[in-house]
């Protein structure tokens, strides 16, 4: 009796604050208002979604995450690598080093490059003291993808690293008695095996990055940007809360199937994927 | 040789990534003028004028208020939850978890929304409460997934056991599981104290009233233009993060010794 008593105040709490408001979103985004004020059944919402303004913002949005994750992981592995092979003295330090940054407030992090890309930022200012010409870095797609990568390259970072560790390393002492060469042995068996944590650290840089608006709000300003900013001013701005809760059911779906795709390239978990090798 | 310059080299410039914006901040916090790129003269004056800036002072009360209540409400909530949870049938166990990914998976937005939807279906005036629920909300899965490994690694017979020998099941719950699963239960409330302190866009949407937290404040006053009393917020907020992170690198490395 008491185990089943203990679970009611979650189960309550989930269906009215997570099940719930979900089914709310649902059936909003599947009704319009009549000029009537009446509400009717349409996908209307969603055909809408597809106008081509709005295509453009999810194009965008999925651009920018994909290069933003990119950039990370073409940044972030070499790192994680450097800090897995550390001697132990130096690597505790370093590690904390890289979480301290993500600890501070996200939105400090975002400001701290508006205060740098800025007209009077201190980018600008070195330029005129070199006597060169001022440049606008701020407020351009640029600028989003910068603060992107600047936020999210722990994230890909410390998974890969906790593969990295948690590696056996008598498989890459046997690849390497048995004559494979540095790159052979990054190749066939290192990489491969941290597989892992680059899914996990994708989808921890992807996710964020497409669906945020306040790195595009504070870094390029409030127009239409992503697909983010696009839900926030149709709830708070233009009150469209219909249209908004379409396009959010549509992030959802993205990110869902992001999901899938990754479930499907990792599959299991990281030991069966290690034997998976042989 | 080289090699090992070329991996020194690279870490000092990632390194330099990541804190150079953070060292500007704290540099120009100490600058005195509103400039951000040139160098007028020290100052403390943003410190003092950050200390009577009474929306960053509310909002620095109202964030480690909602922290508090929401991380003990969600780690209670989360605690029982994982004891009814583990004692469940495996097909209900399952259901249930996935339910409990939903807030972790979901993009923040969409979770600050649809409880925003709710909120206002329900007539709740937005403010101090509707945030504190919706930070219990996105606060109770993780507490569920750092409660209930514990139960797992805990001998399945252990509550059988203390029940058979008479014990009534609030005495074998307080005697015999919660001492086992402690260390789940602190790890839970830390972190679910440390999301809703960082937390922004699901407050964004589920507050109002003038009530807000440092987030929301910093936002504002960010979308407003540069502010050098953010400069010395954040070089205070860096401080605290890494004597924190300093003195519980020290404590891990006392408690491994």
């Amino acid at each position: 009796m008491i185990k089943r008593l203990s679970s009611g105040p979650y189960l309550f709490w989930m269906l009215m604050f997570v099940i719930v408001p979900i089914v709310m979103i649902l059936a909003f985004s599947m009704v319009t208002v009549t000029s009537g004020g009446d509400w009717s059944f349409s996908l209307s919402n969603f055909s809408r979604a597809f106008d081509p303004i709005y295509i453009a913002v999810l194009g965008r949005s999925l651009k920018i995450a994909l290069e933003a994750t990119f950039i990370c992981f073409i940044l972030g592995y070499p790192m994680a690598m450097i800090l897995a092979k550390m001697p132990v003295k130096y690597r505790t330090f370093s590690v904390m080093l890289f979480v301290v940054p993500m600890w501070m407030n996200f939105l400090l992090r975002t400001y701290a490059w508006m205060t740098i890309l800025g007209k009077n930022g201190i980018i600008n200012g070195l330029l005129s003291l070199l006597g060169l010409p001022n440049v606008t870095f701020l407020y351009t797609e640029g600028a989003v993808l910068l603060g992107m990568v600047y936020n999210f390259l722990p994230f890909m970072v410390l998974p890969i690293y906790t593969v990295l560790m948690k590696m056996d390393q008598s498989l890459v002492e046997a690849a390497e008695d048995l004559g494979g060469d540095k790159r052979t042995v990054f190749r066939k068996v290192i990489f491969p095996l941290s597989i892992p944590g680059i899914l996990s650290g994708v989808s921890m840089v992807f996710m964020p990055s497409v669906s945020t608006f306040v790195i595009s709000n504070l870094l390029y300003g409030g127009q239409y940007m992503l697909i983010g900013n696009l839900i926030e001013q149709q709830f708070l701005v233009v009150n469209d809360w219909n249209f908004g809760s379409a396009v959010a059911m549509i992030l959802m779906l993205l990110i869902l199937a992001s999901m899938a795709i990754m479930n499907r390239f990792g599959g299991g978990n990281p030991e069966e994927r290690g034997a998976n090798l042989w | 040789m080289v090699n090992k310059w070329m991996k020194r080299l690279y870490t000092v410039l990632i390194f330099g990534f990541l804190y150079a914006p953070i060292a500007v901040l704290a540099v120009f916090s100490f600058n005195d003028s509103k400039s951000t790129a040139k160098w007028e003269g020290f100052t403390l004056d943003w410190y003092q004028s950050l200390f009577q800036n009474s929306l960053i002072m509310k909002s620095l009360y109202y964030t480690v208020l909602v922290a508090l209540i929401a991380s003990v409400v969600a780690t209670i909530i989360g605690t029982f939850a994982a004891f009814g949870i583990f004692y469940m049938k495996a097909w209900k166990q399952k259901v249930i978890l996935n339910v409990n990914s939903i807030p972790i998976l979901n993009p923040d937005i969409v979770t600050g929304i649809s409880l925003m939807t709710l909120f206002v279906a329900l007539n709740m005036e937005l403010g101090l409460l509707t945030m504190i629920i919706a930070h219990v909300t996105f606060c109770i899965p993780y507490v569920i997934l750092s409660v209930l490994p514990k139960f797992k690694q805990m001998p399945s017979e252990m509550l059988e056991a203390a029940l058979d020998l008479g014990a009534t099941p609030w005495y074998a719950f307080r005697k015999v599981i919660f001492p086992e699963i402690k260390p789940g239960i602190i790890t839970g409330a830390l972190i679910a104290f440390t999301l809703s302190i960082d937390d922004f866009v699901i407050s964004f949407f589920t507050t109002g009233n003038g009530v807000g937290n440092l987030s929301i404040a910093i936002y504002s006053m960010a979308r407003r233009g540069i502010k050098p009393e953010i400069n010395a917020l954040s070089t205070l907020m860096f401080i605290v993060v890494l004597v924190l992170m300093l003195v519980l690198n020290k404590r891990t490395k006392i408690e491994e010794i």
